[in-house]
Formats: C-alpha cells, structure tokens, sequence
C-alpha cells in the first residue's frame, strides 16, 4: 500500500507545481501597483512654480470637479508623447489639469511649456522628487485622475488616445 | 552538542533585532532592504535611477524626523505595496516561505535518524 | 549563405537522433557489443551541430543582417571579439550552444564508457537523445537563429553594452558545460536503475561526470559574479537575485551529490538517495532555464522572454520529471539491506549531516525564488523576497556546517573517535579569540557575527593543519574544504568591513571624511570603437598620505543608445578600492560611489582554489572524503 500512495503523492504535487507555474506564466512579470484602488489625496505642501507660494494639497483639488495631476519634467521624452493628449483634454474645459514638475530646472521647463503649449491651470514643483514619493507617484510621465480630494484613476506613463477617451467618458 | 546548536541560534535571531547603528547606516540599511521600482531587480541602495535616489532622500529626511526603520517600511508599504520590501514580514502571506525551510530542515533530521540510528526490529 | 547551411544542418541534426534511436534499439536486443554505426551517428550529430554553429558565428562576423538573431544583437562597428560572443549572447545562440554540448558531452560519454555494460550505454544515450530531441525541436520550432529577413536591414540592433564583456563572453559557455554536464549523470541514472545496475561500480564510473560538472559550474558561477561586480557598478558580487539563485540551486544539488556519491561507492549504501540527487541536478538546471528564459520571474539579468517558449521548456521540464518519478518507483528496486553498521560519529554520519544542511540551503534558495510565483497565482497578492530573507535563514546554519566541516573529514567509516581533541580545542579557542579580536576592534559588536566568523576560522586552521599532517592523503578534499573556509571567512570579513560612500561632486571638489578624501579632478573625453567615454579623474589620499588615481568611466554606446558606468577598480591583497561616477539629471555634479572592499581578491582566489581541488581529483581519478 505504501509502496502506491508515495508516488501517487508525489506525482501530485509535481503536477500542482506544473499548474502554478503555468498560471505564473499568464502574469506580467513587471509589478506595478494596485491602480484602480481610490484612495483619498496625501496631504502634502505643493510649491508653486513661479511663485515660492505654498499651498496644501488638499486645497488645490477641492473644487466640486475633476483634477488630472500629471507628472512631468522637460527632460523626459515619453511627456513630450503625451503632450497633445494633455493639450486636447484642456480644450475640452471639463478638467482642471495640474502640472507637477519633476525634478527639473525651471528654464528647461518653461522652455518645454513655451514650445509645447501649456494645458496646465497650475504648475508645482518637485525639485528633489521626494513629495512625488509622498505621494506615491514613482517617475515620470504619470497622471492621477482626482475627484473631491480623492484619487480615482491613475496612469502610470504617457497618456495615450486610449486612456483620453477614457478619461473623456469619466469626466462627462 | 545539539543542545549548543539550538541555543546558538536562538542567540542569533535575537541578535538579529538588536542591530544598533548610526543614522547613515541605517539610511544604507533601509535603502538595501527596499526594491527599485524603475529597474526592478536592483535594490534602491544599488539603484542609480531617478526614482531611487528621491527615494534615499525621503529616507534620510524620515529618519531626521525622528520615524523608526519600521515606521519607514510601514509608509512605503502604505504608498507602494509590500513588494517594495525586500525582507517580507512574518504574515499569512509569508508563513510557508519563513517556516517551509526550518521545516524541511527538521523533517530531514529526523528522516535521517530514523533511518540510519534508530535500529529497526525485523 | 552561413546562415543557410546553418540553417539545414540544424533541421538535419535531428534526423540523426532518430538515426541513432532506431539502431540503439536495435542494438539493445541483438548483439554483444555496442553496434559501432552509433557511435558514428553520435559523431556525425555533433559535427553537424558544430556546423550549424559555426554558420551562426560566421553570420555574425560578417554581420549578416538577413539573420534576424544577427539583426537583433549585432551592429557593424562592435569589435570582432563581441561579434562572435555576441553568438551565445542571445536567447537562441545560447540554445544553440546548450545543444552542441548536449551532442559533445553524449559522445564523450559513449568513448569513455567503454567498460560499462553495453545496455547500461545504449540506455543512457537514449534518454540522453530524448533530451537531445527536446532541444532540437524547441530549437527550430520556437527559437530558430536562423529566421530570415528580407529586405535585409541596413545596420542592426546592437548588442547590450553590459553584455559586451570579457567575463561574460565565457560565462555562458563554461556554465553550460556544468547544465549539460548534469544531463549525462541524469540520463546515466535513469539508465542504471532501468538496468538495475546502481552499484558501486556505477557510483565509480559517474563520480567523474559529478565531478567535471561540478567544476564547471562553479567557475562558470564565478565568472558571473566576477562580472556583476566589475560590470555592474554597484560594488557587489552577489545579489541573490532569482537569475543568480538558479545557477546555485544545481550547485548545492550537485555539490551534495558529490559526496553522497563516495558513500554509494564505498558502502553501497544510500543508492535511492543518490538517484534522487542525480535528477534533482538535472531538474534544477532545466528549471533554471525555465525561470530565466521564460520571464516569470522578474530579474535584473534580462533576457529577450517570451511565455511560448516558456510554455515549452515548462511542459518539457515536467515530461522528464513524470518520467523520473516512473522509473524510479517502477524500476529502481530498493534491494540494498540497510546494514545500519555504523555509529553516531563516523564518516558516514558526517555525509548525511554535509547533505542534511546541503539540502536545507537548496530548499531557502528555492523556496525564497519561487515563493513570489507562487504566492502570486494563489492569491494575487505580490512581494519581493531578497538578501534579508536568504542571510536570515542561512548564516545561522551555517555555524554548526562549518564546524562538521572541519571535523567529518577526520573521522573513519563505520566508527571514529575524534583524534587528538587538545589540538582541536586549542584551534578553537584560538579561532574565537582571534575573531574577537577582529570584530571588536572594529566595533561590530555582535556576538553572531563573532562565532560566525570563529567558525570559519576554525575550519581554516583545522584543514591549514591538515596540510602539513596528512601530507597527500586527501589532499584535494582538504583543499577544497580549505577553499571553502577561506571563501566564507572573506565574504563574512568583505561583509563587515566595507566602507561606502555615496556623494556628488563637481569637478575640483573634494569630499573629506576621517578615513580619506576625494578629489574629483577632472573629466576626459575619449572615442572607443563603438562608444564615447567620458573618464573621469579621481585622487583619493589615505591618512598615510599615499594617493591612489581612479579613472572611472561613463561610456555612451553607439548601438543600442545607452549609457553605461565602468567602474575603476585598484586591486591588491587586502583591498579593492572601487569608483563609479554616474550623471545625474539636469545637475552639474556628478554622482559618485566609493567603496573600500576589503579581501575582495580572496573571494575569487577561493573558488578558484575549490575548483582546483575539484580537478585535482579529477587527475587522481580516485578521491575520498
């Protein structure tokens, strides 16, 4: 009796580990964070960006509609990708977007805005990257869809036309 | 003699959690013991990218304010999940990866014993 | 055109595997001898596959760009030595190259079992070809390096800069001939039990194949470490990363074969356990290609992945493993009557303990790489399991290893006594003391790190000793468990007594502490054949007032357009002084990491001296433990 049940086992449990690896392989590798979960803004000073003016993050999104934080820098190459999106969705006046810039000097910058058009309604600042990771923002591009205070969307590199019309179809 | 053995190693895991150092090696400390989310793979200490040395920043800015290593990890874990530790904590998740091996470690001896030590009738 | 051929030879390769079933079988029922035509068929396959082969080299030296491998990892201006390691550089190359050790390794065997029973022969070849056969068709059916393109592009992709290395131009072969190593011992165990011929003899015979795998990989484990620490610019030699941690498994799989293997030879004892061993070896190594080849995990060792060829190595994997367990339980008759006939301190029981703790590493080692895979398909939730977990649960273990590994080699089989216990004891009080004395003055209090270290010492002065007692018997086990302890004791010492510094600084600044000052002096440009290099000029003074120049360098490849950091390392006896320097977005400083590394040179020469011992053994053809 012995002698049958050990190899059935082990059969087994050879066989459980060819599933799990099998499932393993339909899953991305690349970990990225849970994204749809909707969690409330950090709070957080904000440093405006031509102004040494600080406000408090809760009180750039209070306002009863939708903010688009986008994370940006001119020294990144997929934000100049996903610039017209940004242009297009402020032409269609729904959204305040909020431009956070990232770990860049302000000539560059503005430079960018001045060739590029400026979508944004505000401009902070994030000189050292630390309050992109008290936010919980890890790089640049990156969006966070915010509605009362509250984060309900976020994207994690260039807005693409797929993720505009999502957006679009969020904000009506 | 194996008495010794698990007494020396109760010492060890105590001495694990007694680890005192300056802030810049606990800085270094935490920033090997959290992984880089830009170029995964790389530990945050090991990790050149934008994104690593912001974050050894915050680092260091936690530890000025006064938080604890565990404080720190808690806040990361908050803001970007558990897979950002490289030290996963003792949990439901994580009981079969602390405990298999110590298991395995002790099943083998006593196969071993069984085996070859303990003289069988027949 | 190379690639044509290559291309054919590679389709007519497999042709010859049927070939060389059809006749074994053949064979198998007819006459005495092993039937000369197979030997031929084996030679007629590997010279094909070398064909093959070399057709993708020569596509490559002539940047044939028609050749989509070629296409992807090549570029006209890459020198002619990264063109041709650019070959096994890739994922099909590699392949490749694993197949053309498959069919030398196969021969090989045949010619040097001459004096094996035939069956035993014909068997092994045939689950030798079973995997042949597997690596052919996984070959042409989803990795061909011979796929076509047309138009043929203009320039290529260029092969990744931290690829185009020395170290890591031999890497892959060495550590392959370690894999395929373990294929044969794999193949030769089914085929013993199939043929109930697992005896001493057969232990006799295999020991050599255990012992060239073994060295293999160990050095082919070093040139990758080497590599990473030169190459990566982060200062450290081992990440415990699941790439690394898959090169490791078969060791430690091997490395307890190894001795488990003289206790079946000796005794005839502990055949089902080396049976076991024999396919976990080979179970691991393929497992490790699965992990790395089919991007489950996540590593920072990439590889171009894709889940179809994993979806194949995976189901391969398994095929063999169902196929082990069959014949293990269906043939392999447990005849052996346990004489239990040997006591608690004997050489015997040193073995199982070697294994016992061999087999505990193996599993936190796996455990630890595929736990997260696990852990993600049961219930979605994702971590990360790194260097914390693996120190954590080994290094404890590892005191009580060290010490049975000072001690085991001395004891007799069947029942032993502990020979000359003054000298040991004073060895060991002297071992503590001098670690003491060592981590105290270096201000690492800790009481762990002390016996760790003492334990490692002990084992270092016990085999020192041994050297001059024992004169030659022995001798490559006590050079290799001598290797060892000097292994543990400078990675233990390069551990504590590391010193880093990461800072940025622009050109003429000095950064001062109480152990040395650098001074960043200035910046170079210089053209390399398919980079430009930014060189950065560095005088570090030491409190005695010698200064040591360090040229770090940034380099910006051509193809593909990357930026790598080549760090400037001064190496001598007791030291590595390490420099790399990296650009920092928008800054005018640059961001500089300087490391002290202490007895870094010791942990190459160790392995180096363990691999020796392995050949050593090799020479003598008859080694004990």
């Amino acid at each position: 009796m012995r002698f049958k049940i050990i190899p059935i086992i082990i059969t087994l449990v050879f066989f459980t580990i060819f599933t799990i690896f099998f499932k393993g392989l339909k899953n991305s590798n690349i970990y990225t964070p849970n994204i749809d979960l909707e969690k409330k803004i950090p709070s957080l000073v904000f440093k405006s960006f031509d102004t040494d003016v600080e406000i408090i993050s809760e009180n750039i999104f209070n306002k009863n509609k939708f903010y688009l934080m986008n994370i940006w820098a001119s020294w990144c190459i997929p934000c100049r990708e996903e610039h017209e999106f940004l242009m297009k969705l402020k032409a269609s006046g729904k959204i305040d977007l909020i431009g956070f810039n990232y770990k860049d000097n302000n000539d560059n910058a503005k430079k960018f805005i001045d060739e590029l058009g400026n979508p944004y309604d505000k401009i902070f600042t994030d000189r050292d990257g630390t309050s992109s990771i008290n936010w919980g923002a890890y790089g640049v591009p990156e969006s966070f869809l915010i509605y009362k205070n509250k984060i309900i969307k976020r994207y994690i590199g260039p807005i693409n036309s797929k993720n505009l019309t999502e957006i679009e179809n969020i904000i009506k | 003699m194996r008495l010794l053995q698990i007494f020396l190693i109760i010492i060890f895991i105590f001495n694990l959690n007694l680890l005192k150092a300056n802030e810049i090696q606990t800085e270094n400390k935490i920033a090997k013991n959290l992984r880089c989310l830009i170029c995964q793979g790389q530990s945050v200490y090991d990790s050149d990218s934008e994104f690593a040395l912001s974050l050894k920043l915050v680092i260091s800015n936690k530890i000025d304010e006064g938080m604890t290593e565990e404080q720190i990890y808690d806040f990361l874990k908050s803001k970007y999940g558990e897979w950002i530790l490289y030290d996963p904590v003792l949990s439901r998740n994580t009981y079969f990866l602390w405990l298999l091996p110590i298991l395995i470690f002790f099943a083998g001896g006593v196969i071993i014993v069984r085996k070859f030590y303990i003289k069988k009738q027949s | 055109m190379a690639s044509l051929i290559g291309s054919y030879s590679l389709s007519f390769g497999l042709l010859f595997s049927f070939f060389i079933i059809f006749f074994s079988i053949k064979n198998l029922k007819n006459s005495e001898n092993l039937d000369k035509k197979i030997i031929s068929f084996s030679f007629l396959q590997f010279f094909i596959v070398v064909i093959s082969f070399l057709g993708l080299i020569v596509s490559f030296i002539t940047s044939d760009f028609t050749n989509e491998t070629v296409f992807n990892h090549s570029h006209t201006t890459k020198p002619l030595f990264y063109k041709i390691s650019g070959t096994w550089g890739n994922h099909e190359g590699s392949l490749l190259l694993w197949l053309l050790v498959l069919t030398l390794f196969v021969l090989i065997f045949l010619l040097k079992s001459r004096e094996q029973p035939k069956k035993y022969r014909i068997f092994t070849l045939l689950f030798q070809q079973i995997i042949i056969i597997g690596f052919f068709v996984f070959l042409i059916k989803t990795s061909s390096p011979f796929n076509f393109i047309f138009p043929a592009p203009k320039e290529g992709l260029g092969l990744n800069p931290i690829l185009q290395d020395p170290a890591l131009a031999i890497h892959p072969p060495i550590l392959y001939l370690g894999y395929v190593g373990s294929s044969i011992i794999f193949s030769s165990a089914l085929a013993a039990m199939v043929t109930t011929y697992v005896s001493k003899e057969w232990a006799k015979h295999i020991k050599q194949w255990v012992l060239i795998s073994w060295i293999f990989l160990t050095l082919g484990i070093l040139l990758g470490s080497i590599w990473a620490y030169y190459e990566l610019g982060w200062g450290g030699f081992w990440f415990w990363d699941p790439v690394e941690n898959v090169s490791l498994m078969p060791w430690f799989a091997l490395t307890t074969l190894l001795h488990c293997i003289i206790v079946l030879e000796k005794k005839g004892i502990l055949a089902s356990w080396a049976m076991i061993l024999s396919i976990a070896t080979f179970a691991l190594s393929m497992s490790g290609t699965f992990l790395v080849r089919s991007g489950i995990l996540n590593s920072v060792h990439t590889f171009a992945n894709d889940p179809e060829r994993g979806l194949f190595i995976l189901i391969f994997l398994f095929l063999l493993i169902f196929l082990s367990i069959f014949i293990f339980f269906f043939f392999h008759s447990n005849k052996e009557k346990i004489e239990i006939n040997f006591s608690w301190l004997s050489k015997e029981t040193s073995i199982l303990v070697n294994n016992w703790f061999m087999m505990y590493f193996l599993s936190v080692v796996l455990i630890g790489t595929i736990y997260p895979i696990f852990l993600e398909v049961l219930t979605s939730n994702k971590i990360s399991v790194g260097p914390p977990f693996y120190n954590k649960l080994m290094l404890p273990f590892l005191i009580p290893f060290l010490f049975a590994m000072a001690i085991g080699p001395r004891l007799k089989w069947i029942k032993s006594d502990i020979q000359d216990k003054l000298y040991m004891f004073i060895l060991l009080i002297v071992s503590f003391l001098i670690s003491a004395l060592i981590i105290k003055e270096f201000d690492v209090s800790f009481l762990i790190n002390t016996i760790l270290v003492s334990s490692a010492f002990f084992l270092f002065f016990v085999t020192l000793r041994d050297f001059f007692i024992k004169k030659f018997k022995n001798l490559s086990q006590n050079i290799a468990h001598f290797g060892f302890s000097l292994l543990i004791l400078s990675i233990l010492l390069n551990n504590f007594f590391s010193t880093e510094v990461i800072t940025n600084l622009k050109i003429g600044e000095t950064f001062k502490s109480e152990k040395f000052s650098i001074n960043f002096v200035n910046v170079d440009q210089e053209n390399g054949k398919n980079f430009k290099s930014i060189v950065g000029k560095f005088n570090v003074q030491h409190p005695d007032g010698s200064i040591d120049v360090l040229n770090p360098e940034l380099r910006i490849y051509n193809q593909p357009n990357i930026v790598t950091s080549e760090a400037d390392i001064k190496t001598n006896f007791f030291t590595d002084k390490f420099i790399t320097m990296n650009y920092v977005q928008n800054q005018e400083y640059f961001n500089i990491r300087y490391q002290v590394k202490p007895l870094m040179i010791w942990i190459w020469i160790s392995v180096i001296i363990l691999s020796f011992a392995g050949l050593l053994s090799i020479l003598k053809k008859r080694y004990e433990i």
